[in-house]
């Protein structure tokens, strides 16, 4: 009975909002519409990813903190910062009231009815802080263009293309990870930024890095923006930088900022002596270049090249899982992009280079995991309802990196969702933001349209006729492959579209004048 | 149409609701020996691959009757033919005579759920599609809006893709959509051909009959009896006629076989009523136990004049001045006569009076919006058994979210917009004070969904009584009682209905 009294309640708080949806508020019918999409997605296939948190609610719920980072019971250790750590903590405390056994750190892969429910709305809830971020987004777009029609409003576009993000929805609420929220404080912190906050967006953003340090990856680009537009109080009329105004005190409030942050996270490891086992745990680079599927990256064509050069004969051997171990730092210097300075006038053109980060970490990065796309494509978003390059980029980008995951839900009954789903967001944000851009030219050119029509014979292809062929048994990773290099080509596209635009885009003081 | 690429939106939208319904428990899982209808559709395959069509309505060695024998039409058991062929194709094992009675598998249900949602995108959501494009006088947006709320209907979603009454309720709607846009649109031979399907898939939309025979024998008056309305009556009959022969055709050859089908499809050796259903007979037996009063032929008698009585008006006044909308009301109005007095109605069956619901909420988006809901909610025990809580309160409220911000239902609540300007203009002539009828409206729908809330609360979290058993399945019927009837007190009453007489 104890679930249905929860079942309940839940729902009637969500009946409640959905009373005061009557009022016409077209932001709270998106956000619970589409929290009732991912009601909807709760008995859907779940990777392992569930087994891992249910094992973090049981580590953190039922040892204490010295063992939290020691425990290996299981084979998904504790690999996120304290933050995190606690995050999972303060769930479980919610858990005990749905299941008590899946605290139970000896209860390996326990997935009860119960425990699914409550991991589900758990993700669902959290989602909360993503929802009330992308309002907070909404209103750093402009809406210059009056448009009565509510549809064709850049609000209300981005807020879909936000709210409803296909790669969010899959990875969340299928493949089962908490990215909402985490995704919901940076973009909080971005628009924070945005509105001059800066000393909240810092905040918000050191607290994210304490949550997942994968946000590491654009770290580069919060800390040139803040010494550049925070510590610098004043610019010369032509928009460079003022040397003479810099403030030592924002640049000491900003560094205590963080160091405050980091030390709430960190500090009762540093106590216990534990700081090398967690830092171990964070940055395991004893794992290969590649992960087990291959990000859509540069090193999957790489690989791929190699691959097919070593089949034709051409190669000794294979060199693909031989990557010397001084790769991390390659990737890593590959990864942050030549720091412009024109780049970092004002926040869209901070925003632009957190996206480069992004992108480029991606491109080049360490061990990446196909769902780190996300990082690039949800602030990315915020761009495009502005200018219909940024749009075109955006498109091509999201389109590739949302096809990308598909390998991800590889199971039957999802295969009709993730396509509808699929369809459904890239029809929407591409013909939405064809309308908003009408004025201008065309988004795509013949190429760019021939390659993202060429994702649906790739996608019939993998999923409806290689099953049925005999290179099934032969070769059964050439779906993997052929996805993976083909995204490569676009996302590679994108990124290199988006690299030319950063410098070739006249700076917001030079165009202010003009 | 422009804004095409939202309208695909709203499609794909539904498409998903419904996949994501259907991955839950279906009627009769697990449960044999009899397990639900389900499996009845998977037998009916199996009847239809494997034996004769002389053998599929009489019971034999073959064929046992009481194990989900056929009870509707030809067209349903050649469509669960035409399914029995993919099933073979893919893994005869699911159709093997006698060895695959309650087969059940994950690929088997992949198989059923497709064919479902395979029938609904051929047949249904065009036809929602394309009658929400020829609404007149709204705009695009509107028009999209609707076409949302009614794909997001929860009734029909959840029996076809949760509870699985395969008898794909979407099918025969869907055809008798078709048949509602032909006769609209003029293309009533196209229209009455695809009504005659509608109702040799499903005997069921024989509701539906009398307005389409009303409006059609309405027209041929219009245009004159001994010119172009004689030519148009005999081309109707004509295909009525056809279209009845070519799906009753195998069955003609001998007469023993086309009475064991209609006994089959008319079962009136059954009650007044089964289960607990939301209509009058049920609630009225609360406290006068009619079944054991009146004896079997007097029920028949009395439950066919109470009908008939109750859709004259309306049939009448269509005849007399048909038009598209007057149409639409009257269909309306039969269904709702047909399930509250008609006999052995099923719970399902109020999926036949929310079709035509569905088509009329652009233009009374309140009282549709109320009424859709709590047809939803009559379903709610059948729902519950197949452990449907969750999906059913989830698309309840995105029908709600999504009525409520398309049409802004709140704010139309005066007595023009709720057709009830005439009732109150005549009420006011004794009781000049009663200028309230829209607060007593909008008060009456939150205490109906506080109710609504609150059995579905009770009946999920507590046990009933010992001594009433159904009791709350018995409350449920007496609320949607009290609605329907405060609907049909709203339409039924020919003198309020104004719209324009057809014109050509």
């Amino acid at each position: 009975m104890r679930i249905k009294w929860v079942e309940c309640a839940a729902l009637s708080v969500m009946a409640a909002l959905s009373v005061m949806t009557g009022g016409g508020s077209w932001f709270l019918a998106l956000a619970l519409g589409v929290t009732l999409l991912k009601c909807l997605l709760i008995p859907t296939y779940h990777s392992t990813d569930f087994e891992v948190h249910r094992n973090w609610l049981a580590i953190t719920h039922s040892l204490p903190i010295s063992q939290w980072y020691y425990e290996a019971t299981s084979e998904w250790t504790l690999d996120y910062p304290p933050f995190f750590a606690w995050f999972e903590y303060a769930l479980s405390h919610v858990a005990k009231y749905f299941d008590q056994e899946m605290l139970n750190v000896h209860n390996l892969n326990y997935s009860s009815s119960r425990t699914l429910l409550f991991q589900r709305f758990s993700v669902i809830f959290t989602d909360a802080l993503f929802v009330y971020a992308v309002h907070e987004c909404c209103k750093c777009v402009d809406g210059k263009k009056a448009c009565k029609e509510l549809t064709e409003k850049p609000k209300f576009i981005l807020s879909v293309l936000l709210l409803w993000n296909f790669g969010l929805l899959i990875v969340d609420h299928i493949h089962f990870q908490y990215n909402g929220f985490l995704f919901g404080l940076m973009l909080l912190s971005i628009a924070r930024l945005f509105q001059k906050r800066h000393m909240e967006g810092a905040f918000l953003f050191a607290v994210l890095l304490h949550f997942k340090h994968i946000y590491l990856y654009v770290a580069p680009a919060y800390g040139i923006y803040l010494l550049r537009s925070y510590c610098f109080t004043a610019n010369k009329p032509d928009g460079s930088i003022r040397w003479n105004s810099f403030s030592f005190v924002r640049l000491i409030s900003l560094g205590l900022t963080v160091f405050l942050v980091s030390a709430l996270s960190l500090g009762p490891f540093l106590a216990l002596n534990q700081l090398p086992q967690v830092f171990s745990r964070l940055f395991p680079f004893k794992r290969g270049l590649c992960h087990a599927y291959w990000a859509p990256n540069f090193w999957a064509v790489y690989n791929a090249l190699d691959k097919v050069l070593s089949v034709i004969g051409l190669n000794d051997k294979w060199f693909g899982s031989a990557v010397p171990t001084h790769s991390p730092s390659l990737g890593d210097s590959l990864g942050h992009p030549h720091l412009h300075p024109d780049c970092h006038i004002g926040p869209r053109g901070f925003l632009r280079c957190l996206i480069l980060c992004a992108l480029s970490s991606f491109m080049f990065g360490w061990h990446v995991h196909e769902k780190a796309i996300l990082l690039a494509i949800l602030p990315m978003s915020l761009l495009s309802v502005g200018k219909a390059g940024d749009a075109s980029i955006f498109l091509i980008l999201s389109t590739t990196g949302h096809y990308s995951l598909f390998p991800l839900l590889f199971t039957a009954p999802e295969l009709p969702i993730k396509i509808l789903l699929m369809l459904l967001f890239t029809i929407y944000s591409i013909s939405s933001l064809k309308t908003l851009f009408r004025k201008e030219k065309p988004l795509f050119n013949w190429m760019e349209t021939f390659y993202l029509l060429g994702l649906g014979p790739l996608e019939v292809f993998c999923e409806f006729v290689f099953p049925f062929t005999s290179w099934k048994l032969k070769y059964p990773f050439i779906p993997l492959l052929l996805t993976s290099v083909y995204c490569a080509v676009g996302i590679t596209y994108a990124w290199f579209k988006l690299y030319v635009s950063v410098f070739t885009d006249p700076p917001v003081g030079k165009t202010k004048k003009q | 149409m422009e804004k095409w690429y939202l309208m695909t939106a709203v499609v794909l939208l539904g498409l998903t609701v419904r996949w994501t319904v259907s991955l839950n428990s279906y009627s009769g899982a697990g449960k044999p020996p009899m397990f639900g209808d389900y499996e009845a559709q998977r037998h009916w395959q199996e009847i239809t691959f494997n034996l004769p069509i002389k053998q599929w309505y009489f019971n034999s060695s073959d064929n046992n009757l009481q194990y989900w024998g056929l009870d509707y039409p030809p067209l349903t058991a050649y469509h669960s033919l035409l399914c029995a062929y993919v099933a073979q194709f893919i893994n005869p094992d699911w159709i093997a005579l006698h060895s695959s009675r309650g087969y059940e598998s994950q690929a088997h249900k992949l198989f059923m759920r497709a064919t479902v949602l395979i029938a609904d995108l051929l047949i249904y959501i065009p036809a929602v599609v394309l009658h929400c494009c020829c609404l007149k006088e709204i705009s695009t947006k509107k028009k999209i809006a609707n076409a949302l709320c009614i794909l997001l209907y929860p009734g029909l979603i959840l029996i076809d893709y949760g509870h699985f009454q395969i008898m794909y309720n979407s099918v025969s709607l869907g055809l008798a959509l078709w048949g509602v846009l032909g006769v609209s649109c003029d293309w009533d031979l196209l229209g009455s051909l695809a009504f005659c399907l509608a109702v040799n898939y499903k005997q069921m939309e024989l509701y539906h009959s009398l307005p389409f025979f009303c409006f059609l024998l309405g027209k041929c008056f219009k245009k004159g009896l001994k010119g172009k309305g004689f030519v148009l009556f005999v081309k109707l009959a004509g295909t009525v006629v056809a279209s009845f022969t070519l799906c009753w055709l195998p069955f003609f050859t001998e007469r023993a076989q086309a009475l064991q089908v209609l006994r089959r499809l008319f079962p009136v050796d059954r009650g007044l009523f089964e289960d607990k259903v939301a209509n009058i007979w049920c609630s009225v037996s609360v406290f006068l136990k009619i079944k054991d009063i009146l004896p079997h032929h007097v029920q028949i008698i009395v439950s066919f004049c109470l009908t008939l009585l109750s859709l004259l008006p309306a049939c009448v006044k269509l005849t007399l001045q048909p038009s598209p909308k007057g149409f639409r009301f009257t269909l309306v109005s039969c269904a709702l006569s047909f399930f509250l007095f008609s006999f052995q109605v099923h719970e399902k069956s109020i999926l036949l009076v929310s079709l035509p619901v569905c088509l009329v909420l652009s233009e009374i988006p309140f009282m549709s919006t109320w009424f859709l809901l709590v047809s939803t909610f009559s379903m709610l025990p059948l729902l519950l058994k197949d452990d449907l809580l969750m999906p059913s309160v989830v698309t309840t409220m995105a029908f709600f979210i999504a009525c409520a911000t398309s049409f802004s239902i709140f704010e139309k609540t005066s007595e023009e917009e709720l057709r009830l300007k005439s009732f109150s203009v005549s009420v006011r002539k004794h009781l000049p004070r009663f200028t309230f009828l829209p607060r007593i409206i909008q008060h009456l729908f939150i205490i109906s969904v506080i109710t609504m809330v609150l059995l579905t609360l009770m009946t999920v979290t507590l046990d009933p009584p010992q001594k009433l058993p159904d009791l709350f399945s018995v409350l449920d019927s007496w609320l949607i009682n009290s609605v329907t009837s405060l609907r049909k007190s709203g339409r039924g009453d020919p003198r309020q209905r104004e719209e324009a007489p057809f014109t050509r």
